[in-house]
């Protein structure tokens, strides 16, 4: 380690955090020190995540030890985390639309006079914040009127107006454009110089080896090591990222698939302008295709192009046959299935029952004569699907809502098997479920390959697009980076694509 | 045995729906009969039937509406446009049939562009059914300047005041039309999609159901009760008036909000419907039969309202 303790504002050791049975952080620790940019590394679902949360004070560490200017660190709720000097720019923006950035970024701290509101005050005091940190913005325009990044910078003034000593910045510049990340990494500059310590984190790798001063990697929610910039290569930390074996969780395919025999689904040069562009995939009867990107690289984009919910240049070519899609209803009468990302807001109905949303997707097949629903037909289906998946639920009555995130989930699944889809699309299909049911769920994707059905996995996870798929694409910022399969089929090379860094 | 059970499961889970609201509905009429011992009688009650017919259809459309999570304000205003619309297809000479089809085809007209003007232009249906509540009141007055027009056509007067097979017509009317709205509702797939899209708009677009058709449909369907509402209101009238059916869209509101339709979407059926509309009808006939001055009924009306909707979402929350 180098300098002297002295430096040291922030110091994490030991810290755990368990929901449950599930071990999110494990012996933890962090030495965060004055001036310096410190990068916390790791995949998604590494436990950076929650390190953040609990650094915030909106969840307390299970055991372990933090403190602050060596004093202990444990704050009850964020408002008492940034009165003890931590500040946190969070992905997600929290701005209020309707007002203008100078009320946004003095939130609840408004000057007043008189219990009145002191607009001329807020205005030059809002002024000096954003002159100092040498932001190009208006203080008195309405945050609706501005660009998604210069809300992003907004954001990030919002969190430094307080005297932090910490600064911590949660993929800062996932929505920057170049320009507007050097103003950011200006900002960053200056803190420094001040002696703030900030807490980096990102996935593009040249802007990590650009700005940190320290690199933490953080794996599986485990400490894993710490390095200097100037000892450390990108190869080096990405292979100390995701180093590992495969876990076992992943179920072997149940047969040797033939590579040979006509796609299921060929897409060639599918564009969309500003989304996505020259995507060209095919997917073979029964093979899986792993889609792999990091947040914004268009992967979902380009599925729901493909499933018909927004139009798109290119041609696809689905069994043989070119097809357009103008709606999910064509798409879904074709044979096309999609387990969409978010299962409450696009996956299920929460407030009607386990068999009308099994259904759903399958209605036309249980409709008869008349439009009538077959009611009786319907229920077996449901029953059947309940029992094949082990859906865990009180009655098929039982309202959606009512299930835990992997039955859920299951309810998603069920809904599109009743469909026979050829290709189904699964965008991170485990994506807030439990350990178990996600054994469940991998057993049913390889099932479903084994009877002939291509299949598109999306996934943010690289274990498990490394432990599922025959084949990999990669994809970074709206391309395919590359398509990998056999020896190529490795976590670097995987990663290496998708940051945008080939060697 | 398992026959009975069966039964009584329904019977439990009916209670359980309906119980707060039945039980408003009997409490309104124990307390009228006690105020006034002729409100208890068969004649009566045909009477209350007969009033609360005009509400009750177009608060089967409005049902509808509401179960997608939309509002239909446009409903008071097509009923006058009914009428018009009928007066005026027999001073141009047209028979029974070809008016009551003109008629019922204006109504799905003036729903099918509120409801395109929804789906399409996505704009709120609040916004939208204002708007076209002030043109379709509007649009009646074109025809005459503003005077009533009336209505001789012997079958289509004899609707709102002839009876059949020992029960007046428009009492039949409804009947027919809360069997036909039950049924399309709860065993059809139409009626699943109007709940899938009002439950989750969303995942019912992602599931393939076409929602924008499902809405304008929708929109035409309370546009033709409302329109069948205005035959009704017409016939016991003897003529179109300019200003009938002024503000009925709101009691049609409450009959469906009182029979437990979620103005959120997704939950109301037609029996719940019919209740809320009785409970008006029960209201509105024995305050007029104790005289109680037309400004105390407001009053009142409005308190019962809140009250039975209070009710009613205190006993959903203690079943959760």
């Amino acid at each position: 380690m180098h300098g002297s303790t002295t430096d040291t504002v922030l110091k994490i050791s030991n810290v755990t955090k368990s929901f449950g049975q599930v071990a999110a952080l494990k012996s933890m620790r962090l030495d965060v020190r004055r001036g310096r940019v410190h990068t916390l590394l790791g995949e998604n679902g590494a436990g950076k995540s929650t390190l953040m949360k609990i650094l915030a004070g909106v969840h307390n560490a299970t055991s372990g030890e933090i403190t602050l200017d060596g004093q202990p660190y444990r704050p009850a709720n964020p408002q008492q985390a940034s009165a003890l000097g931590l500040a946190i720019v969070f992905q997600e923006l929290s701005l209020c639309n309707n007002l203008t950035v100078a009320e946004n970024i003095l939130a609840t701290r408004e000057p007043r006079s008189f219990g009145f509101i002191n607009d001329k005050a807020l205005v030059s005091r809002a002024k000096a914040i954003v002159a100092d940190l040498g932001l190009p913005i208006d203080v008195t325009e309405k945050v609706g009127n501005l660009s998604i990044a210069q809300r992003q910078l907004v954001e990030i003034a919002k969190g430094l107006s307080h005297d932090a000593k910490v600064v911590i910045l949660d993929e800062p510049t996932s929505s920057l454009s170049d320009s507007e990340a050097e103003i950011l990494f200006d900002i960053i500059g200056r803190l420094k110089s001040r002696g703030v310590a900030v807490i980096y984190i990102s996935h593009r790798m040249e802007e990590i080896m650009r700005l940190s001063d320290d690199i933490t990697v953080i794996r599986d929610g485990e400490y894993v090591s710490t390095h200097d910039r100037n000892d450390v290569t990108i190869e080096a930390l990405i292979a100390l990222m995701v180093g590992r074996r495969m876990e076992e969780i992943y179920p072997p395919p149940s047969h040797e698939r033939s590579t040979q025999g006509a796609p299921m689904l060929a897409v060639e040069n599918l564009t969309r302008q500003g989304e996505f562009a020259d995507i060209s995939f095919a997917v073979g009867p029964g093979e899986i295709l792993g889609f792999f990107g990091l947040v914004g690289s268009g992967r979902s984009e380009v599925m729901n192009a493909l499933f018909g919910m927004k139009n798109a240049d290119g041609t696809v070519r689905l069994d043989g046959k070119d097809v357009r899609f103008r709606s999910p209803a064509e798409a879904i009468a074709r044979g096309i299935g999609f387990v969409t990302e978010n299962r409450k807001e696009e996956g299920l109905v929460l407030g009607h029952s386990v068999e009308w949303n099994i259904s759903m997707a399958a209605l036309p097949d249980f409709t008869g004569p008349f439009g009538f629903t077959r009611g009786s037909a319907e229920r077996k289906a449901a029953a059947a699907e309940v029992g094949r998946l082990a859906i865990k639920t009180h009655s098929l009555d039982t309202p959606a809502g009512a299930l835990s995130g992997g039955n859920q989930q299951k309810i998603v699944l069920a809904k599109w098997l009743l469909t026979r889809p050829k290709v189904l699309i699964l965008d991170e299909p485990t994506r807030g479920v439990d350990v178990g049911a996600k054994f469940e769920i991998y057993k049913i994707i390889r099932q479903l390959a084994a009877e002939g059905t291509a299949i598109l996995l999306i996934s943010s996870e690289l274990p498990e697009v490394l432990g599922m798929s025959d084949r990999v694409v990669v994809m970074h910022e709206g391309v395919i980076g590359a398509t990998l399969s056999g020896t190529d089929l490795t976590p670097e090379t995987i990663m290496a694509h998708a940051t945008g860094f080939q060697s | 045995m398992t026959q009975q059970t069966a039964a009584q499961a329904a019977l439990v889970r009916a209670m359980k729906q309906y119980g707060g609201i039945l039980l408003s509905l009997v409490m309104l009429c124990v307390i009228f009969s006690f105020l006034n011992p002729r409100f208890m009688s068969v004649v009566n009650f045909m009477n209350i039937l007969q009033q609360v017919a005009v509400i009750a259809i177009a608060a089967f459309g409005m049902t509808w509406v509401i179960l997608l999570g939309e509002i239909d304000l446009s409903v008071g205003s097509i009923i006058a446009v009914a009428g018009m619309v009928g007066a005026q297809c027999f001073a141009f000479g047209l028979g029974f049939g070809p008016a009551l089809a003109v008629t019922i085809l204006a109504g799905a007209l003036m729903g099918m562009l509120n409801g395109v003007l929804t789906a399409k232009l996505l704009l709120p249906s609040f916004i939208v059914t204002v708007a076209t509540m002030g043109i379709y009141r509007g649009l009646v007055s074109l025809p005459t300047n503003g005077a009533p027009a009336m209505i001789d056509n012997s079958t289509w007067t004899a609707i709102g005041t002839e009876g059949f097979l020992g029960l007046p017509i428009i009492i039949w009317v409804v009947a027919v039309l809360f069997v036909i709205n039950q049924i399309v509702l709860s065993k059809t797939s139409f009626g699943r999609r109007a709940y899938l899209t009002g439950g989750n708009r969303e995942a019912a677009i992602y599931s393939g159901i076409k929602v924008d058709r499902i809405k304008i449909i929708i929109f035409m369907i309370s546009g033709v009760m409302a329109a069948i509402s205005g035959v009704l209101l017409s016939s016991r009238l003897f003529s179109a008036q300019t200003n009938a059916g002024m503000s009925y869209e709101l009691d049609a509101i409450a009959a469906a909000v009182l029979g437990g339709t979620s103005l959120a979407g997704g939950v109301g059926t037609m029996v719940g419907t019919l209740i809320g509309a009785l409970i008006i009808g029960v209201m509105n006939n024995g305050m007029n039969m104790l005289s109680v001055p037309y400004f105390y009924q407001l009053i009142v009306k409005g308190l019962v309202i809140l009250v039975a909707v209070w009710l009613d979402v205190r006993a959903k929350q203690a079943k959760r």
